[in-house]
């Protein structure tokens, strides 16, 4: 049988008992979805998580295949497991979807997001930003005598952490470009 | 060998390549290029609406009743707005639509020009798929994916969008036969799971069918299919307001409708099952009351085109992703190679226990010799046309519950009603839809006054087009389902729920040159009934009703199936305040 087919869960036979054994927890889950590049399509990708009030916690997109015309669309969404299978089936639905991915199932994914972060500041707050950026290893790609940009590349979480420490030391702007990730190890060009 | 011709010539074209012999439509500046070529042939006959959204009912009428795409024109701006509705309608009950629009010319759109709405962002929601065509050569591998999108895997609605300057350039017209899709969805079913179905089967002690619109989508072959193994298995079979007609209605394998207004022994069966097939049904809240005792007992398979529509609602033990036709003989061969095996004696046990259920008669009302019953109506209705070629198309409200109750279905394709999103205004429309189909047949709107009212500006249409289509109001002057809603729920706080201002119907008829006939008498109902029925033109039949009678069995919403009302006495108290929530 088909993945589609057994859910997560139903091991027993009634209706009851399958709503227990699914569980109520919200987990967080990152989807790639292979798309036709084409006027709409995302409209209609984010249309839907809106219209049926799913979560976006974060979403990019960029073309991956100029010839073919495809373009990979990276969502980190939280629900349910029942609302997280409702979500690929949804997406499944679109015409213009040729895959869905459930990366956070289907194996192991890097995960990775570039941020940008302003911090503004003199004397010791400077120093110290600079200190802990070398610790996370973020650049400096922009300076001026009060203020630095950083760049920074890593797990959202980690780009959090950034965040949390600069912010006493002269956070001033973040820009964040939502999460890419791809399945680690040898396999299918698209995953 | 590509022709050269201009984009309103393609579309033309491409629709004649698609075998469309029919469109729904009405003219603006955006489509002109596109009437002028229709102006110019005879192969596709233009019937003109009087609004728009009639177009797209009508269209569905079509589609429904053939197994078809309807197609409909519509110009920029309010035209295009005008078709939401019926693009909703069509996309919540699965019904092939392609509404094509006019759109300002491409160097405009974005200037909030004469007209302009943006179309495909409106209705991208509402559509399985919709484009915007900004170059003529792209024009025909559009309407013919549009056209393999709208009959693919779940049927649906779907909107081109052509801006003026496209319709007048010209360009290379794609053949039909060089159209390649990348569309396609899965549609046989995995072996494996129909062996795990078959098990169920063998075992099942009180099994019951509970079949949907799938089936319908799917073909005749897939009712043909059912009737073969309901019968071959002595199951029983329930269906949604959808599903009416796959298994004939007179068969006594047939339980009825179930649901929020279905039978009780259709309910009962569904409650206390042990093995339930859902076949192209969605598990519809009007289906389910509360979800959490639904059929508690049973173990659910769930045969669906869709995957989406797979756990969507209940959960199932098996779930089967594939074509209804496809499954339902794929079911038959695999039981049959494995000796038909069923556990009969307890199949007949089971039937002991739905004949008690029957023998409740659920579906009795209190007669009266002074005013019509709108029961009685449908009753009357049925007997004297069942054994005609019979198509039936509903508005929305109580006269469409008491149409599924009380008029029987024997094939596909017979019944189209707003199931979905429940559109008043959709019966006559569908119904015109009907008949340009099926010119010869009897095509009757069961109506609610107030439904009628939503879109009877298609009078002209009819009056035009010189059909015989029947409109069988049951005109109660209420806004019947709500006052019932109001009654049960409301403490018979009757607001804004009276049909106040009514035109007469008769002479409403005769304005537009067709046949009106009032009836408030019981004794004169069936003389009445045959006037409509022997008058070859359209007819306005206003059928004065009681008033205040309440659609019973009723599930009321957030209640499971065996708390079912069966009549006024029973409705006392029944209703808490935690289902008034509930639509
Ligand atoms: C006032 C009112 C009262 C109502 N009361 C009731 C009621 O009492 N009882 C009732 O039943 N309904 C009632 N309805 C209708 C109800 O709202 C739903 O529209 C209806 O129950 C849905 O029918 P369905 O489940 O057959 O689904 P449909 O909407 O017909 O969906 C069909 C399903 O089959 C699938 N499918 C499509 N094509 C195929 C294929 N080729 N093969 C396999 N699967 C396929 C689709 O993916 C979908 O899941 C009422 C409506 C109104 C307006
Ligand atoms: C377009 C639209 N508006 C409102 C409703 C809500 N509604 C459902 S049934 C109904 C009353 C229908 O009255 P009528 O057509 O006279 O039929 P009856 O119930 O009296 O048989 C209303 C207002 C609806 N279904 N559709």
């Amino acid at each position: 049988m088909s993945a589609l087919n057994i859910k997560q869960g139903s091991t027993s036979h009634s209706a009851y008992n399958l709503r227990a054994s699914y569980t109520e927890t919200s987990e967080r889950h990152t989807l790639a979805v292979i798309v036709v590049n084409a006027p709409g399509v995302l409209a209609r990708v984010i249309g839907l998580f809106a219209g049926r009030g799913y979560n976006i916690e974060s979403l990019t997109v960029a073309e991956i295949d100029h010839a073919g015309h495809r373009s990979r669309i990276t969502i980190v969404t939280s629900g349910t497991p029942q609302v997280i299978e409702q979500i690929k089936a949804q997406l499944g639905r679109i015409v213009a979807v040729h895959e869905v991915h459930d990366l956070t199932v289907e194996g192991r994914a890097v995960e990775r997001e570039l941020g940008l972060f302003k911090v503004e500041g003199t004397g010791e707050q400077r120093i110290e930003s600079l200190r802990l950026a070398e610790i996370f290893r973020a650049r400096v790609v922009d300076s001026t005598l009060n203020s630095f940009i950083y760049e920074m590349t890593g797990t959202p979480d980690k780009l959090d952490a950034f965040a949390e420490l600069m912010r006493p030391l002269g956070l001033s702007n973040i820009a964040r470009t939502g999460v890419a990730a791809l399945l680690r190890g040898p396999g299918a060009a698209s995953k | 060998m590509a022709r050269e011709m201009t984009g309103a010539q393609m579309v033309v074209q491409a629709l004649k390549d698609q075998g469309v012999d029919v469109v729904f439509g009405y003219p603006g500046g955006a489509v002109l290029p596109i009437y002028d070529e229709i102006f110019q042939q005879n192969d596709i006959r233009h019937i003109l609406v009087r609004h728009e959204q009639a177009a797209v009912h009508m269209a569905e009428g079509y589609a429904r009743s053939t197994g078809k795409v309807g197609v409909v024109i519509v110009t920029s701006g309010p035209g295009a707005t005008n078709a939401v509705t019926g693009l909703t309608d069509a996309l919540m009950d699965s019904i092939p639509v392609l509404v094509l629009s006019g759109q300002v010319p491409t160097f405009m759109i974005g200037s909030d020009g004469f007209q302009e709405a943006d179309t495909v962002g409106i209705t991208r929601p509402c559509t399985k798929e919709n484009w915007l065509v900004r170059d003529t050569d792209q024009l025909a591998p559009t309407i013919h994916e549009a056209f393999h999108v709208a009959t693919t895997g779940r049927p649906g609605p779907v909107l081109i969008d052509i801006p003026k300057d496209v319709q007048f350039a010209t360009g290379l017209y794609q053949e039909r036969e060089a159209h390649r899709s990348s569309y396609s969805r899965p549609t046989a079913p995995d072996p494996d799971a129909i062996e795990a179905l078959v098990d169920l089967i063998e075992q099942a002690e009180r099994p019951v069918f509970y079949t949907g619109g799938g089936i319908i989508n799917s073909g005749p072959e897939a009712s043909a299919a059912l009737r073969d193994l309901v019968q071959a298995t002595n199951f029983p079979v329930t269906s949604s307001l959808l599903g009416l007609g796959a298994y004939p209605a007179s068969d006594r394998h047939w339980l009825g409708m179930l649901g929020m207004h279905g039978l009780y022994e259709a309910n009962m069966a569904m409650h206390d099952c042990d093995l339930m097939i859902n076949i192209g049904a969605r598990f519809d809240d009007r289906i389910t009351g509360r979800i959490d005792a639904f059929s508690p007992g049973s173990r659910k398979v769930h045969v669906d085109i869709d995957p989406s529509s797979i756990n969507k609602v209940i959960h199932v033990d098996i779930g089967i992703i594939a074509d209804a036709g496809l499954a339902l003989k794929a079911i038959m061969a695999a039981w049959t190679r494995r000796g038909r095996r069923t556990k009969a004696e307890a199949v007949v046990a089971w039937w002991r226990q739905i004949d008690e259920w029957r023998a409740v008669n659920c579906l009795a009302y209190r007669q009266s010799t002074t005013t019509i019953k709108p029961q009685y109506a449908l009753q009357r209705l049925e007997a004297l046309t069942k054994d005609r070629d019979r198509y039936i198309t509903t508005e929305v409200g109580q006269h469409q519950m008491w149409a599924a109750q009380f008029l029987h279905f024997e094939e596909p394709n017979r019944l189209m009603t707003s199931g979905g999103l429940g559109t008043m205004g959709y019966g006559f429309p569908s119904s015109i839809g009907v008949q340009i189909a099926h010119p010869d047949a009897l095509v009757i709107n069961i109506a609610g006054e107030a439904s009628f009212l939503m879109n009877m500006q298609e009078l002209g249409t009819v009056s035009q087009f010189h059909l015989p289509v029947k409109q069988f109001i049951l005109n109660n002057e209420r806004l019947g389902m709500v006052r019932q809603w109001q009654e049960l729920l409301h403490g018979s706080r009757y607001s804004q729920s009276w049909s106040e201002a009514l035109p007469d119907f008769v002479m409403l008829a005769e304005t537009f040159g067709l046949k009106g006939i009032r009836c408030s008498d019981p004794a004169e109902l069936d003389d009445a009934i045959m006037e409509m029925l022997d008058h070859p033109g359209g007819v306005v039949f206003d059928c004065l009703v009681e008033r205040h009678e309440n659609c019973f069995p009723m599930i009321p919403s957030g209640k499971p199936h065996n708390e079912m009302l069966l009549g006024d006495a029973s409705t006392e108290g029944a209703i808490k305040a935690d289902g008034a929530v509930m639509v």
